[in-house]
């Protein structure tokens, strides 16, 4: 990362307007500070480390703090993620009725470990703790769907399903959702 | 007893049961047209307060009794947080209502509300149900629309916004005041007790937390009374002045080697055998039961010798689980390894630890290498009295650290250890013949996918 040159903004207008919005809603401008850390989140797929400053003045915070609070959430990542995230449980009801197989197969299949992306940045895997759909386990939820107890005999499906979804989305046919 | 009629589930299985119309054809928002007519907020508090409610989010408070410790002369403002950070593993029940029945929700957020003379609740939602997001955000803005939510809501001088504020994948912000810390934008490090948020909570104002479930009661508490509610349940032992009774109903959920995992509305105290066997259709595939959580994963462990246990707020302790916890049932059938379960169960800890306390970063971390050591085949015998000191020492109840977590980390393992202890030597043995003895210090393995959250 270069420090030197004066760099353009990180965020758009678009994103400083949405998070400037959320203002009145909060007694504290620190209270901004998930919200935003998502709306940047959500349009880049990571939260750059140029974007701490200027959220930060936004908020009126220092730097550190919004990194102090971006980094404690692991869910915020500084990498770019792949265009579809997707979490597969791996607590104890998913553990249960065979998960564990699940996360591997899918990794096997995606050619990445747990976290990682593919390498045509299309798609990241990672694991998650319960997902809340316990009853459904074993669970796996990506791009905001849910697959419901997914068989290992799903999962060349799911994952060819993820690879067109994020197709769909470098494409800009559908925007990436919050 | 007669045939149970749904409470909180009885709307549905309707079509459209999310939507506005559908809610106030099935009767939905007289209860909060009667309190914002009929009572002053004193009478609400007391009206839930005599009905027995409890906290359904995991620590069974008594729900009017929080909302009496809110000061009476403060200038305000006041805050409402409601809790929907639901992530103790085997629970799904808050999704359920969200998902839904939102307005059953939002009325119960909206007298709450009135009750607690909070004008703004945020909504604390995990970030991982989008559904429940849009559905609840769509129900906000309906509400809004009528003039239900706002300024002078139903036009009788009453104001409130309701804002939905969504997580980031951590287990601690359901922990009342990590939610706090994480709503006021920080790392979601819960507070030393006292201030309870009653007196110093969100943004240093009187604050009341409150799972969606509890909330959810309350509109039927208006409608029916307290002697319907208290109808329903297990009352408070009159041997026992500190039993406060388990009263009304309660969604309980069924997952893991079961038939029929799902959620099912029952009054409390239903045994965890009935629900096995009555409504989740039996463990699976004809097979026995082992051992089933009686709560999510921190309540610990009933043996299936223990399954004629009462799933009321008093039940799963007697049995030395920790609690009833969220009443949500994960089965684990006759072919589970126990030390399969505990290092899931370990692993699960040691990844949602905060890290603010050292015994419980140290100790979940350290029980999850341990464990991981013992599956690989290269556990000693001594590693279970390691475990039983760290999950003795780890707690608010030894008294070493800020918040429930560590408790919740400790009982699978306190559990597990007493009931099934034999299987873990056994396995021990088995696994590593020749260095089951051991007990000289040995090299930790590195275990993939640990640290923070
Ligand atoms: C580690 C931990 C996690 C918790 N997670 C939740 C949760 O996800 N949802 C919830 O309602 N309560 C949770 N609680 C309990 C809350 O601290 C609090 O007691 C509850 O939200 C109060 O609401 P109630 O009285 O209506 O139950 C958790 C507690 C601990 C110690
Ligand atoms: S007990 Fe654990 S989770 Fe709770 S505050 Fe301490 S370190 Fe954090
Ligand atoms: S344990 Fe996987 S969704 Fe709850």
């Amino acid at each position: 990362m270069t420090t030197t040159a004066p760099t353009s903004p990180v965020l758009t207008p678009e994103m400083v307007a949405e998070i400037q919005a959320l203002f009145p809603r909060y007694p504290t401008r620190q209270a901004i500070t998930l919200p935003a850390l998502h709306i940047v989140n959500s349009k880049l797929r990571h939260v750059p480390m140029g974007a701490i400053p200027e959220i930060a003045k936004l908020l009126e915070l220092a730097p550190a703090q919004i990194y102090d609070t971006l980094t404690f959430y692991g869910f915020f990542k500084s990498e770019q993620g792949g265009f579809v995230r997707a979490w597969v449980c791996r607590s104890i009801s998913c553990a249960l009725r065979g998960a564990e197989e699940v996360l591997e197969k899918m990794c096997d299949k995606l050619h990445v470990h747990p976290g990682g992306t593919t390498a045509d940045g299309k798609i990241t895997l990672e694991f998650g703790e319960c997902l809340g759909l316990c009853d459904f386990a074993p669970a796996v939820l990506a791009n905001e769907q849910v697959y419901k107890s997914v068989s290992l005999d799903q999962v060349d499906e799911i994952c060819a399903l993820l690879k067109s979804q994020a197709d769909d989305q470098a494409s800009g046919k559908c925007r990436p959702t919050l | 007893m007669a045939e149970f009629e749904p409470v909180l589930t009885a709307n549905i299985h309707k079509p459209d049961s999310h939507t506005l119309p559908v809610y106030e054809a099935g009767g939905g928002y007289q209860a909060i047209r009667k309190v914002l007519g009929e009572m002053s907020p004193v009478q609400v508090v007391d009206l839930v307060k005599a009905s027995g409610l409890r906290g359904r989010g995991g620590a069974g408070f008594p729900c009017g009794l929080k909302w009496s410790f809110l000061p009476q002369n403060h200038p305000g403002p006041f805050y409402m947080c409601i809790n929907a950070d639901e992530s103790e593993p085997g629970t799904f029940n808050n999704r359920v209502l969200m998902e839904l029945d939102p307005h059953q929700v939002i009325e119960g957020i909206m007298i709450g509300c009135f009750a607690t003379k909070a004008t703004n609740a945020y909504l604390y939602l995990r970030y991982e149900y989008p559904t429940a997001y849009r559905r609840l955000q769509q129900a906000i803005d309906e509400c809004y629309a009528k003039g239900y939510l706002g300024d002078n809501c139903f036009g009788k001088g009453f104001s409130l916004n309701i804002y939905m504020h969504r997580g980031a994948a951590a287990y601690i912000c359901g922990e009342e005041t990590g939610l706090i810390e994480s709503l006021e934008g920080k790392r979601a490090w819960p507070r030393i007790k006292p201030p309870f948020p009653a007196i110093e909570g969100a943004f240093k104002k009187p604050t009341v937390v409150n799972n969606i479930e509890t909330l959810a009661c309350v509109p039927h508490i208006v409608n029916r009374g307290v002697d319907w509610f208290k109808s329903m349940g297990i009352p408070a032992d009159p041997n026992n002045p500190r039993d406060p009774g388990s009263y009304g109903p309660k969604l309980y959920c069924i997952s893991g080697h079961i038939e029929k995992p799902g959620c099912y509305e029952m009054p409390l105290g239903v045994s965890c055998r009935e629900l096995v066997e009555r409504y989740g259709g039996g463990v699976w595939k004809g097979r026995k039961g082992k051992a089933a959580i009686p709560g999510g994963i921190s309540m610990g462990l009933l043996a299936e010798s223990e399954w004629d246990t009462k799933l009321d707020f008093a039940g799963p302790g007697k049995a030395g689980c920790l609690g009833l916890g969220t009443a949500a049932v994960v089965v684990l059938d006759e072919t589970v390894s126990m030390v399969d379960f505990l290092h899931n169960s370990c692993r699960f800890f040691a990844h949602e630890s905060c890290g603010q306390c050292t015994p419980c970063r140290e100790g979940t971390s350290w029980s999850e290498r341990i464990l991981y050591r013992i599956k690989q085949g290269k556990g000693r015998l001594k590693d279970l009295d390691l475990l039983q000191t760290i999950s003795d020492s780890i707690g608010i109840m030894p008294g070493t650290t800020i918040c429930g977590l560590a408790d919740g980390a400790a009982w699978p393992i306190k559990n597990a250890l007493k009931k099934f202890r034999p299987e873990f030597e056994e396995y021990i043995k088995r696994t590593n013949p020749n260095g089951y003895a051991n007990s000289q210090p040995v090299e930790a393995l590195e275990v993939i996918g640990l640290g923070a959250h």
